[in-house]
């Protein structure tokens, strides 16, 4: 195994299909028009000398390294901006360019420092190499003149020189290394999208700043590191690499963050990750990463993290480290006991949409056919259980219709409760580059995003109460229609034509008018128009949409509604349109597609039907229930009734993701047998008996399936911690439980896996490392998977109009309660936190803030920091207030990262009417000012020190 | 008295018979016009206007943008300035003809803000002309809109270099595009955009006028028509003369200019502003032209003479212009951001008797990588005057270190 070392082409590919052929050095070369001289010449297999230039930004031609001769033409033009035409015969190296070359290296190296033995980017840096390959073999300036090396100079203080800047937790801007290629600059702007970063002074004052000579950290910089990346000396370095040295093999593996699925780089010595580098040939980040993906694994090496199976008797007593047998045992017992004395069903588990599918897919098996049951779910439960209603309903699958290259064509983005630029922000930077060669942007969504707020990006933004998202989409649908801006061929060929016809009627009536809803929704009209008319008129329009639009009593309607206006106005099936949910967690769409629901098998088929079962049978030789079994919100509801009494739960966090925080407290505390199967001791294991310690991404082999339906390899780099990958330690319980199963390798239950369910039937893992990832549908009729859906028609057959009535959640505000609180999260941090809070992140989110406009801040005597108390209907919790007009008057906004905020203390039983996704965006709240924690956060707080005490195993020896 | 703001004096005295006569042409005629009368761009560069004008007018783009380049920086120019206080019109009719030629219906003139009797003059001068019908909707009674507006930049030289004045123009830092691509594809916000000189624009409504063949009946060579030569320095009579190309550097420094103001002999004459080669005496019989010129390694720039005595210490002018591109680089290429600082050491080590020879050679070689690696002019042509110090005055280089050797 080595350093993957990609290809750097110096400029982006051309996307162009005509060609030009041209010859350079003696050799024909055949690209697309629009490719750069040195990206032909590299594509010869000839590395032309370059510093400013790197693939990932537009070329900019200031280092005048890369200079060729072109016969025919004066000068020594820069083969990076230079685009090639037929027929050029380009020399890449002559007497006149050595000497140029060498020139301009001579004069680099005047003014850099030369401790490169000892330099962070020793082994690692393209002005070193770059002076090798030029042949520099002397610096006749000599290095007594300006610089900006030395602090001093003549015995002065150098002005010219800045001391490194060491404030960005993950990595070092030593100013004194810069050679002013603007490569950060660019990416900054060009692949992020932030802007954070610019060239102070000019001419030989000129230096790298972010913002206004701030701090990095005290910059608009989002620590997405693609100018550290992007720097090719050891100015912008990762801080691991400077302790550690340089790394000397790498595995290409994904992301655990979000749905967006970054392919990494994980570079290593040994078994340590020196640092993760994005995978230009990820085809879902092309390169790019954020601040959690980058930066953010250092929870893997956390002191919380429990590396030994642990056990306790009751949940009052400090947990006791055993050995994996003596904690597989233990819960086998418990679990069949509880069966025994509660029945088969008072058992279930939940499975992870963190964890592979390989080990999802077990999860599901072992309670199925070992269990016995059906009571599986997932926390799919609680965020798009609704996309997946909806969108089978209306299109006939659960998932996404595109990949994340279709933003790249499209002309209309249609952004609906979702904020990528905070949870996705990989797939807002793609989607910024986009808006920022012309696409125009809708953003639906109580708060004035990030999206709203990007640089060089104009918004519609259509500020929408909480809880109103079915009467804004059904008013868009209005003005389509009544407005005859439908797209009746597309209708009259794809749609059921007498559904469309119900359903035009309905969304024409008056009553459904943006002018009629606005009292509801506080949208203005014309914006409404405005934007309807665009998503329907403007080329290609594409919806992406987030939790905002599931997690409401009405998300499955929702989702439904935004299918209708991708169809009424034929935004399917091709590249650039579409309905595109912006999945949260890594794995959700895996866990959603291997059948973590009650009533679904693999592949998202009824456990009802015989057939479908029967292959199951026959396959796993057990009898299956053909019963669906309890979902979340049931098995809760069934443990403080007294039927369900034991649960299995591998990584995910019930207790602080779940709604109504108090409930889960009562029914987790009403279980016999709670096992947790995660990395650390979560707010859920507070209430466990056995903690099954889990391993992290980077300690096991499987799959992820992200938000676009690719499914990409999750390699691994070193060693379990724990000593067991999860799927094992599923294994081991399973076994413990009477129900062997028997695997070497995950690679093994993917085939599984493909052979039960049609979707994955090419789905090898063979095929994953051959072609870097797929997209399912993934057969023989799709044998490279399926990038767009639904291209010659909808996979139900005639695509479905539904109607759409608004139905006012029953959360409703009044004298008591007058605010409307939402949720949602932050960059930096990541669902419950439990790996972020554990990383350096938390120097940029350190707990959880109400954000409140000034207006309603005003009224209540908050000011900007004070502590606050937000109490609902189901309960109270305090934190401290942001004042800003981000928020509009009447609602009030947080983030759920921090156990101690327990924002889910706050949120309400109710849920969506066809799947009981929480309605965690809409609670009525009070706000008023609190002198600290409350009553419930403090005995919270209290129960959780007693519940963490661990008796050490050797201790009892 | 004429009132240079006055539309009614412009019209008076011929104003607006180049915008008559080209609405009645069109576009291919007025190219064929421009074309024809042999104008090269006024700026330094020039690039015929003609076939700059054809490019933008042929260029498919929903916008399109005229920008008049008055960011007139050059040591010894004031031509621009003169005809932007004493003549305003001649260059918004000079644009709008541009703009009507190209399909461009807005247009922007980027004048340095040392001159605020200019601005003020093309400020008063817009208002006039779209008070008077000619900017604004239909244009001179025509169907054709065309507006301008004043740009006032900040203070930076390289601002005048045509790509970092459409990045300044946009609001962003001035620093230097690469090209290709051209403005004339890619300008102003990334709209085909002809970028010309002041004298340039004011050189349109005569020929529009009177004819190409009027024109180009002036001049000699590929070089047609006249060039307001500014005349600056140490000089008795200075001042704008315009004349047709082809007379003599010696009949400008001698005949017109009478000599040097001091009296001393001429010694050395500057030609083309602080990039512009340095010609001694010997090379008077240099006819202004911009071929001539450039065959002996000079340029005639936007046509600032500055003249020198006797008195003048080569080495200083030399290190002078290795310091104005230090101060006044953007920065992007390294050529020009480091290699400026170096040269005006490393002379400072020649002036200083510092192992001379080595540092002459050190300094030709910079020289050289600025020259040809630059990313533009700015970096570019500060060889000039470094290298025909070195060439013509080779004496002051190598005095002080003869001296100092003739001390050990």
């Amino acid at each position: 195994m080595s350093l993957i070392e990609e290809i750097d082409y110096g400029t982006p590919r051309s996307k162009s299909t005509t060609m030009v052929t041209l010859i350079i050095d003696g050799r024909e070369v055949t690209v697309p028009e629009g490719t750069s001289i040195m990206r032909a010449a590299m594509d010869a297999g000839h590395q032309i000398p370059k510093l400013c230039a790197t693939d990932m930004v537009d070329a900019f031609g200031s280092c005048r390294l890369c200079l060729v001769e072109i016969e025919g033409r004066a000068g020594t033009p820069a083969s990076c901006t230079t685009p090639v035409m037929n027929g050029l015969v380009v020399h890449t190296q002559t007497e006149r360019l050595k000497k140029l070359r060498k020139g301009v290296m001579e004069l680099y190296i005047s003014d850099h420092p030369l401790d490169c033995l000892t330099c962070g980017a020793n082994g690692d840096c393209e002005l070193q190499d770059m002076a090798g390959a030029v042949g520099l073999r002397d610096v006749r300036y000599g290095y007594e003149g300006e610089n900006h090396v030395f602090a001093t100079r003549h015995g002065c203080d150098n002005d010219h020189w800045m001391p490194k800047d060491e404030s960005n937790p993950y990595f070092t801007y030593d100013p004194s290394k810069c050679i002013v290629c603007s490569r950060c600059v660019r990416a900054c702007e060009e692949v992020q999208g932030t802007f954070a970063l610019t060239i102070s002074g000019r001419g030989f004052d000129s230096r790298v700043s972010p913002g206004m000579s701030e701090s990095f950290l005290g910059s608009e910089c989002v620590s997405c590191g693609a100018c550290v990346q992007a720097c090719p000396t050891a100015t912008l370095t990762e801080k691991s690499v400077i302790e550690i040295g340089q790394p000397e093999h790498s595995v290409v593996t994904t992301c655990a963050y979000c749905g967006v699925g970054c392919a990494f780089k994980a570079e290593m010595r040994g078994e340590e990750v020196v640092r993760m580098v994005p995978y230009k040939d990820g085809k879902a980040n092309r390169g790019h990463s954020c601040v959690k993906g980058r930066f953010a694994w250092g929870y893997t090496n956390h002191k919380e993290r429990i590396l030994k199976p642990m056990i306790r008797e009751r949940i009052e007593d400090p947990w006791r480290e055993v050995s994996w047998d003596e904690a597989f045992s233990f819960a086998a017992a418990r679990m069949r006991g509880i069966q025994k004395k509660y029945g088969r069903d008072a058992i279930g588990g939940i499975t992870s949409s963190r964890c592979t599918n390989e080990e999802t897919y077990l999860v599901q098996k072992l309670i199925r056919a070992g269990f016995g049951n059906n009571n599986v779910d997932t926390c799919a439960r609680v965020c798009h259980s609704p996309t997946g209603y909806g969108l089978a309903t209306t299109f006939g699958t659960s998932a996404g219709t595109q990949d994340f290259d279709s933003v790249e064509d499209t002309d209309v983005v249609v952004v609906i409760g979702a904020n990528p630029a905070s949870a996705h922000p990989v797939f807002a930077s793609r989607l910024k580059k986009r808006l920022r060669q012309g696409a125009k942007l809708i953003v639906i969504d109580p708060r004035r995003t990030e999206m709203v707020e990007s640089p060089h990006v104009k918004a519609l933004h259509l500020p929408l109460m909480p809880g109103t998202n079915v009467a804004v989409m059904t008013a868009l649908a209005h003005v389509i229609v009544t407005e005859s801006l439908v797209n009746e061929a597309f209708v009259r060929e794809r749609c059921d034509w007498s559904e469309f016809e119900e359903w035009a009627a309905f969304v024409a009536q008056p009553k459904n008018s943006p002018e009629a809803t606005a009292i509801l929704t506080g949208v203005n009209p014309r914006d409404l128009r405005e934007a309807a008319r665009i998503y329907a008129t403007g080329g290609n329009g594409a919806i992406y949409y987030g939790l905002g639009v599931t997690e409401h009593s009405q998300g499955s309607t929702t989702v439904i509604a935004i299918a209708n206006l991708a169809m009424v106005t034929g935004n399917i099936g091709r590249p650039g349109v579409g309905v595109n949910p912006l999945r949260g967690q890594n794995n959700v769409q895996g866990s959603c597609d291997m059948g973590s629901f009650p009533h679904e098998l693999p592949g998202y088929r009824h456990i009802s039907g015989d057939a479908v079962r029967d292959q199951f049978e026959a396959m796993w030789n057990v009898k299956l229930n053909p019963e669906p079994g309890l979902r979340i919100p049931n098995m809760f509801d069934a443990a403080v009734e007294g039927t369900f009494m034991g649960i299995y739960v591998q990584g995910e966090d019930i207790l602080q993701s779940d709604p109504n925080t108090s409930h889960v407290v009562a029914a987790l505390s009403a279980m016999e047998c709670v096992i947790v199967h995660d990395l650390f001791l979560n707010e859920t294991a507070n209430y466990a008996h056995v903690f099954l310690p889990g391993s992290s991404f980077l300690e096991k082999d499987g799959t992820f399936t992200n938000a676009e339906r690719r499914i990409q390899r999750v390699r691994k780099v070193m060693t379990p911690k724990n000593g067991l990958a999860d799927w094992e330690v599923t294994i081991g319980l399973a076994k413990a439980m009477g129900f062997d199963m028997k695997y070497n390798h995950p690679s093994e239950i993917m085939d599984e896996i493909a052979a039960l369910t049609p979707t994955f039937a090419g789905v090898s893992y063979a095929k994953l490392d051959e072609l870097g990832s797929v997209q399912w549908p993934c057969n023989d009729k799709a044998p490279e998977g399926t990038p767009v859906m639904h291209i010659d028609g909808f996979v139900r057959g005639k695509g479905k109009f539904v109607v759409t009535e608004y139905v006012a959640t029953d959360e409703r505000t009044g004298p008591r309660y007058p605010l409307l609180l939402t949720t949602g999260r932050i960059l930096s941090q990541y669902n419950v936190g439990a790996q972020t809070r554990r990383t350096e992140n938390v120097v940029w989110h350190a707990e959880d803030r109400l954000e409140i406009h000034p207006h309603d801040a005003e009224q209540r005597g908050v000011r900007d920091g004070d502590w606050v108390r937000l109490k609902s209907r189901a309960g109270e919790t305090t934190l401290r207030a942001e004042i800003t007009d981000r928020v509009a008057p009447g609602v009030v906004y947080t983030t759920f990262h921090h156990p101690d905020t327990q924002a889910n203390v706050i949120t309400t039983d109710y849920s969506d009417w066809a799947t009981n996704c929480p309605e965690y965006k809409v609670t009525a709240v009070q706000v008023s000012p609190s002198n600290g924690p409350s009553d419930w956060q403090k005995a919270y707080d209290a129960q959780a020190r007693q519940s963490r005490r661990i008796v050490p195993a050797e201790a009892a020896e | 008295m004429i009132d240079p703001r006055s539309l009614d004096d412009y019209r008076a005295h011929g104003g607006y018979k180049g915008l008559a006569r080209a609405l009645s042409l069109g576009s291919d005629a007025i190219l064929t016009e421009v074309t024809a009368s042999g104008l090269r761009g006024r700026g330094g560069a020039g690039f015929p206007t003609g076939i700059k004008w054809k490019t933008v007018a042929q260029a498919k783009a929903d916008r399109k943008f005229i920008v008049c380049n008055a960011d007139e920086g050059d040591s010894g120019t004031f031509a621009d300035r003169m005809i932007m206080e004493g003549d305003p019109f001649l260059v918004i009719e000079g644009m709008t003809i541009a703009g009507l030629t190209v399909g461009a219906t807005k247009g922007y003139i980027y004048i340095r803000s040392e001159y605020p009797h200019a601005v003020e003059a093309m400020n008063a001068a817009i208002a006039a002309a779209r008070r008077g019908g000619y900017l604004g909707d239909k244009i001179g009674g025509s169907t054709t809109s065309f507006d301008l507006e004043v740009r006032v930049g900040a203070g930076a030289y390289v601002c005048g270099e045509e790509t970092s004045l459409l990045e300044s123009l946009e609001g962003r830092r001035g620093i230097v595009r690469a090209k290709p691509p051209l403005p004339a594809h890619h300008g102003l916000f990334g709209k085909p955009t002809v970028i010309n000189n002041v004298l340039s624009f004011a050189a349109i409504p005569f020929i529009l006028a009177e004819g190409a063949k009027a024109y180009a009946d002036f001049g000699m060579g590929r070089s047609r028509g006249t060039m307001p030569i500014q005349l600056a320095g140490n000089i008795r009579y200075g001042g704008l003369f315009e004349t047709a190309f082809g007379v003599t550097l010696g009949e400008l420094v001698d005949d017109i200019g009478g000599g040097t103001f001091t009296g001393r002999p001429v010694r050395a004459v500057q030609v083309g502003g602080p990039l512009g080669a340095y010609f001694p005496r010997a090379l008077f019989d240099t006819p202004f032209d911009y071929e001539a010129f450039a065959a002996r390694d000079g340029l005639i720039g936007h046509g600032g003479i500055v003249v020198f005595d006797d008195s003048v210490d080569m080495r200083r002018q030399a290190r002078f212009a290795m310091e104005f591109c230090a101060v006044e680089s953007c920065g992007k290429c390294t050529p020009c951001r480091i290699g400026s600082t170096r040269g005006v050491e490393t002379i400072e080590k020649i002036m200083r008797g510092e192992r001379v020879n080595e540092n002459i050679a050190l300094v030709e070689d910079l020289c050289n990588t600025m020259k040809f690696g630059s990313l533009c002019a700015l970096g570019g042509f500060t060889p000039y005057p470094v290298l025909s110090a070195l060439k013509h005055f080779r004496e002051d280089f190598a005095s002080l270190a003869t001296t100092l050797q003739a001390a050990e």
